[in-house]
């Protein structure tokens, strides 16, 4: 319990170190704070299988695509408000997640990674399919005057800065609870040994798929949130390299550490952005300074933080 | 005080690809016994406990633990109903302190007092000053020896042990066997094992099994002197 207490401490510290950013960051860097919140929302959801599960997906962008559409076509066809549209797109997370699970999980290891690839392939593809709905490749706008959520409007910034550090708050205070709970640590048992675990007495299936749901659940919350936050919804969303991301996201800043997506997304943020201020092989150096962190971090900035200075990082 | 059966199997087989691992095994456990399971290397021991556990699939046969039919149950379903398993090659989580690898164990089987349960498991193994450290920094005795804690702390009602003093030290041995006879009566125990030491010092009761069948059952002093057994052991058998 003292734990638990502590950690959620140290998060609500974090949380409102990221609201006093606002206050001193110029709006240029404010912005890329709120675009990279909810986007280490999604590396939180990605970072719970991965990290802490042990399982590695190529196919994490079909959830988050789920949550976009789901909302995005909701609120694009149904006519139906912006709180309603989060419901749809988590609705429809919850669902694709909890088929995906169910089927994924019949393989393991480098099959895992194949058939999760291929069904996040199989959702862009029937995004570009339906057209007609989707606007395929183009995608669609969501007007200003429609992202109002109880009388906010996210199409100003610092609205949209706030909404994003909300999100943001309720997933990492979440994701702390659910790691260091019974159920978490269950899932780092997995992680570790999974034949073990299994002869505990652990139902692994049934954790993994729980994990599976949870995390595609945030993966879709995070999605439906760019959508609406940033007014945008499209197909590119949904290929291959919005899997990697995540992926990348969570090597880089620390896998299994509850703040490694976020150091992750920001400093994957800034590296591109300043380097492309540098030189238009911007990507070179970015390659250049991955994999000297994967060299001489191999934990990801945050767990090797967590290994060499502050062990009770969580 | 009668003997009431835990554990039975009737005609459990196990067949890998036309190699007969296990034949037609009929076994008995009553409810309180330290079985040792004994038998050359190869003679389906394991195959055998791991049907029993739910690791290994049976080909044929059926196996009743504490009145229930659980031939078709998974391994965690058996687990739960009060087996504790501990493996051949140790098997724990390496990474994990040695005091969340026995809270693993702990939780599982009740989410009570874990810290105070898992100090008492740790302190029947004396192990109860390295709670801190991290597993994979053990010596083998010492992982051999969580493993064990991880079984103890569930409270099962019958603990399969497969070959556990394989690697431990003379006086890790004496440990061990002071600890099977400590919690004899509470428990039962099926313990596989090579050194006829510490199933002489043990073991109630002795099956021997040669080539996935049962050779011959009884007490240390019945084995000891069974001539069938004799000739397996020493490889003088005409069959």
């Amino acid at each position: 319990m003292k734990d638990q207490l502590r950690t959620s401490l140290f998060h609500l510290l974090i949380i409102g170190l990221m609201a006093g950013l606002y206050f001193t960051l110029p709006e240029y860097h404010s912005g890329v704070l709120a675009r990279a919140m909810v986007l280490a929302v999604y590396a939180m959801g990605y970072n719970l299988l991965f990290g802490y599960t042990g399982l590695l997906s190529l196919g994490h962008a079909l959830f988050f695509a789920t949550g976009m559409y789901g909302l995005g076509l909701a609120m694009q066809h149904l006519d139906v408000g912006a709180s309603t549209g989060i419901v749809f797109g988590l609705i429809a997370a919850l669902v694709i997640s909890t088929v995906i699970g169910f089927l994924a999980l019949r393989t393991t290891g480098v099959a895992f990674m194949i058939v999760t690839l291929m069904f996040a392939q199989a959702g862009y593809l029937i995004i570009l399919w339906m057209g007609e709905y989707t606007r395929g490749d183009e995608g669609f706008a969501i007007q200003a005057s429609e992202r109002v959520l109880a009388g906010i409007d996210l199409s100003q910034p610092d609205n949209r800065y706030f909404a994003a550090l909300v999100l943001f708050g309720i997933s990492l205070l979440l994701i702390g609870w659910v790691v260091r709970s019974g159920f978490g640590k269950t899932l780092v048992a997995i992680r570790e040994n999974e034949e073990r675990a299994r002869m505990l007495g652990y139902n692994v299936h049934r954790h993994k798929w729980v994990a599976v749901i949870i995390s595609g659940v945030l993966s879709g919350a995070a999605g439906a949130a760019y959508a609406l936050l940033f007014g945008y919804v499209g197909a590119t969303f949904a290929t291959v390299q919005y899997s990697i991301f995540p992926l990348l996201y969570v090597l880089l800043g620390g896998a299994g550490t509850t703040l490694g997506p976020l150091v992750g997304t920001v400093f994957m943020y800034y590296l591109i952005d300043l380097s492309s201020q540098v030189t238009s092989a911007y990507l070179l150096i970015a390659g250049v300074a991955l994999i000297l962190l994967t060299l001489f971090a191999p934990q990801g900035i945050i767990g090797e933080l967590r290994k060499r200075v502050f062990p009770w990082l969580p | 005080m009668a003997a009431i059966t835990l554990l039975s199997t009737q005609g459990l087989s196990k067949q890998y690809a036309g190699l007969t691992a296990v034949n037609n095994v009929n076994f008995e456990l009553p409810t309180g016994q330290i079985r040792a399971l004994i038998g050359p290397n190869g003679a389906g021991k394991s195959t055998f406990v791991g049907m029993l556990s739910g690791r290994i699939e049976s080909t044929s046969g059926s196996v009743q633990f504490n009145g229930k039919d659980i031939t078709r149950l998974p391994a965690h379903k058996r687990i739960s109903l009060g087996m504790a398993y501990t493996f051949q090659i140790t098997s724990i989580f390496a990474s994990l302190s040695v005091h969340e690898n026995v809270a693993l164990a702990a939780r599982r089987a009740s989410g009570r007092a874990v810290n105070s349960r898992v100090r008492d498991a740790l302190g029947k193994v004396n192990m109860a000053d390295r709670q801190h450290h991290i597993a994979s920094d053990l010596s083998y005795g010492h992982q051999r020896l969580l493993e064990i804690a991880m079984g103890l702390v569930q409270s099962p009602s019958l603990f399969i042990l497969d070959e556990p003093t394989q690697g431990l030290s003379s006086s890790e041995i004496d440990a061990f066997v002071a600890l099977i006879k400590s919690i004899a009566g509470d428990t039962t125990v099926l313990l596989i094992e090579h050194n006829m030491d510490v199933v002489m010092a043990t073991a109630d009761y002795i099956t021997v099994l040669n080539f996935g069948e049962v050779l011959a059952e009884g007490t240390a002093q019945e084995i000891r002197n069974n001539a069938k057994v004799q000739s397996a052991y020493l490889g003088t058998s005409h069959a």
